[in-house]
């Protein structure tokens, strides 16, 4: 009797199935299935009590998570809108730039060239309350003051914005300078025949030009900053008192520092849908602004 | 009253200037065409009319108003550019109606103007369309709708139909036309193409190397021309140049051809002087063959190499005065290359330039 063989396609899909099995969809059920447990680190029995949506309730219930979720949400449109307006605004300049532009670029992108782990530990230095550069200018040049700028629950979340802002920001400049390049110089022309002065050229004409650009930079952006916890990390390690927490902290305090790894996998399915939802909304918005400059949809 | 007057207008570009000082009025209502080949600044010339290049010497005043230090916008003239340059976020009754918007005019009033040019060119199926959704016709018909709506002083048109394919170019150089007779106002338009140029100019300024060469009527161009570029860069086949001297009474053609000298360059040359001897290739026609010409007619014995039929007529190539010359032939009937046939050429159409300078040496 002839031994019944694997379809030919089945065989050939295997090795990308089981790699794909191996290191996405294996680790997805088993933190999804974790998320329905009491799982602990210290205690692996735990793993095999079902406790059905236990984790999700008590997340639902929880006002630090929610703080979490809220700084996050905060943080995420502050930094998004702040870093747009920046990188706006550098890429108009550059773009007007004629000699070095290059070499201008090329600096632009510094910034991201670095760990943001540094960048952390950077800014950690120069916003601390002792020996930092800015309360030590702050006092050179006749404040006697030593603001906390790490302590306080406020000055703390600003300078972490503003270790974001500094990293990112060229994240927007060199997408919109690729639109700015992009952009064909008639219609500014035409604009220019028709009346317009160069505000209104820029608002009429430039504007829904780059509007696509800046949506794709809002998705990437929206992604890692909703992700953000390095920086949050080495900074303030989300306090002190939680005052700085952001979801990936809390979660990873959760997983790693209480160890109740099934708690914080279900914190981590919730504020996925944070992640989904950022996408989403930027994807419409790209697609729109796409359809409106008759780049297709 | 919209006259527009250019003196002594100069551009720069660094080291390398690419108009030369370039004198030139335009009268109102004129319809005026810039031609020349590539690089010979007539785009720059139309540019720095519409203030979207600065003006490196001279002065440009339209109405009499010298313009030099305005900005497009305040210059009161509409553009038509090459690749339309549509906005492509608006839809084409926003296209339209976008300088009227800018200009904070009433609503009302925006869309009597755009319906207005929309029945005037023919567009009032397309308003709620987007550029990407027209063929080039069509975005090329938005454009010179955006052109009209503003009821400016003067348009410019900068090669508006190099674009669009050999149809659709004849069909719209006759709505330009048109366009013009109707509305009246004074046009520049600038193109390479000698044959727009042609048909649509009132008056014709043909430039080189960033000069003017000639301005004149398009038969004028056509007729008298001042040098041997003017002649070959008019008219369609270009004029027919032979080399030749100057022998008493007569020329010696390179091949040793003998000619009488044409009527109006008599008395002109001197003894040996090197010429070129032009004439147009409907000036050198088959007996039986030819349109009645009045004047001095030569008939000469020439050999066809090529034709080519054009229906009514055909072009015949043959050699004459040791050049390859064209000829035409009307009410055709079949042609073998290598047939010996009779021409004719009346003498008094033709010209002669002179070989150094290339000047035309006519009374």
């Amino acid at each position: 009797m002839p031994r019944r063989r694997l379809p030919e396609w089945f065989l050939l899909l295997l090795p990308a199935i089981i790699v794909i099995a191996a290191v996405v969809l294996i680790p997805l059920i088993f933190s999804l299935y974790s998320s329905f447990t009491p799982y602990k680190l210290t205690r692996p029995s735990t793993l095999w009590k079902w406790i059905g949506t236990y984790n999700y309730e008590k997340i639902l219930t929880d006002a630090k998570f929610w703080a979490a979720f809220g700084r996050t949400v905060l943080f995420l449109t502050i930094a998004l809108n702040l870093e747009m307006l920046l990188g706006l605004g550098i890429a108009l300049m550059v773009n007007k730039v004629t000699w070095g532009q290059r070499t201008l670029r090329t600096i632009l992108m510094f910034p991201m060239m670095f760990s943001p782990i540094l960048v952390g530990f950077q800014f950690k230095f120069i916003f601390n309350d002792n020996i930092g550069l800015v309360n030590n200018a702050l006092q050179s040049m006749g404040f006697n003051v030593a603001l906390p700028w790490l302590v306080d629950g406020k000055l703390a979340m600003f300078s972490i914005a503003f270790a974001e802002i500094w990293m990112s920001t060229s994240v927007f400049a060199i997408l919109i300078l690729a639109g700015l390049f992009a952009m064909p110089r008639d219609p500014l022309e035409a604009a220019k025949v028709d009346g317009c002065t160069p505000w209104q050229s820029f608002r009429h004409i430039t504007l829904p030009f780059l509007m696509p650009f800046i949506y794709i930079a809002m998705t990437i952006r929206s992604l890692d900053v909703a992700r953000a916890y390095d920086i949050v990390q080495i900074m303030t390690g989300g306090g002190p008192a939680r005052r700085t927490e952001l979801l990936w902290t809390l979660m990873s305090r959760t997983g790693y520092v209480d160890a109740r790894m099934g708690l914080a996998n279900a914190m981590g399915y919730v504020s996925i849908l944070l992640s989904i939802f950022f996408t989403v909304y930027f994807f419409r918005k790209l697609s729109a602004a796409r359809a409106e400059i008759g780049m297709g949809s | 009253m919209t006259e527009v007057t250019l003196s002594n207008v100069v551009k720069k570009y660094g080291a390398h200037q690419a108009v030369h000082g370039i004198d030139l009025d335009i009268a109102d209502g004129e319809f005026v065409v810039l031609v020349g080949p590539s690089g010979c600044g007539k785009s720059t010339t139309l540019r720095m009319i519409a203030g979207l290049e600065d003006i490196s010497g001279g002065e440009v005043s339209i109405g009499g108003r010298v313009v030099n230090d305005l900005p497009p916008r305040e210059r009161n003239i509409s553009m038509v550019f090459q690749n339309y340059a549509l906005y492509p976020h608006m839809t084409v009754r926003e296209n339209l109606g976008f300088s009227l918007h800018i200009a904070k005019q009433d609503p009302d009033q925006i869309k009597i103007a755009v319906d207005d040019a929309a029945a005037i060119l023919g567009l009032d199926e397309l308003m709620d369309r987007k550029p990407a959704e027209l063929s080039g016709g069509q975005r090329q018909r938005v454009a010179m709708g955006r052109a009209i709506v503003r009821h400016p002083d003067v348009f410019l048109f900068d090669e508006p139909l190099s674009n669009l394919d050999a149809k659709l170019r004849t069909q719209m150089r006759a709505e330009i036309k048109k366009l013009h007779q109707r509305i009246g106002n004074t046009i520049i338009y600038v193109t390479h193409d000698q044959v727009e140029a042609m048909t649509l100019a009132d008056r014709i300024v043909l430039m080189r190397d960033g000069h003017i060469v000639q301005v004149g009527t398009p038969l004028e161009l056509f007729n008298t021309p001042v040098d041997t570029f003017v002649a070959s860069f008019i008219g369609s086949p270009p004029m027919n140049l032979v080399d030749g001297t100057v022998n008493g009474a007569n020329l010696t053609l390179t091949d040793g051809t003998i000619l009488p000298i044409p009527l109006t360059a008599r008395g002109l040359l001197h003894d040996g002087q090197a010429i070129h001897f032009g004439f147009r290739a409907d000036n050198l026609m088959p007996i039986g063959h030819a349109v009645d010409e009045e004047g001095e007619i030569i008939t000469l014995d020439l050999t066809v190499t090529l034709t080519e039929p054009l229906g009514t007529e055909t072009v015949l190539f043959t050699e004459f005065g040791g050049a390859e010359v064209q000829a035409k032939m009307f009410n055709p009937r079949p042609v073998i290359p290598g047939e010996a046939m009779k021409f004719q050429m009346v003498l008094d159409k033709c010209h002669v330039f002179d070989a150094k300078t290339g000047k035309a040496i006519r009374s």
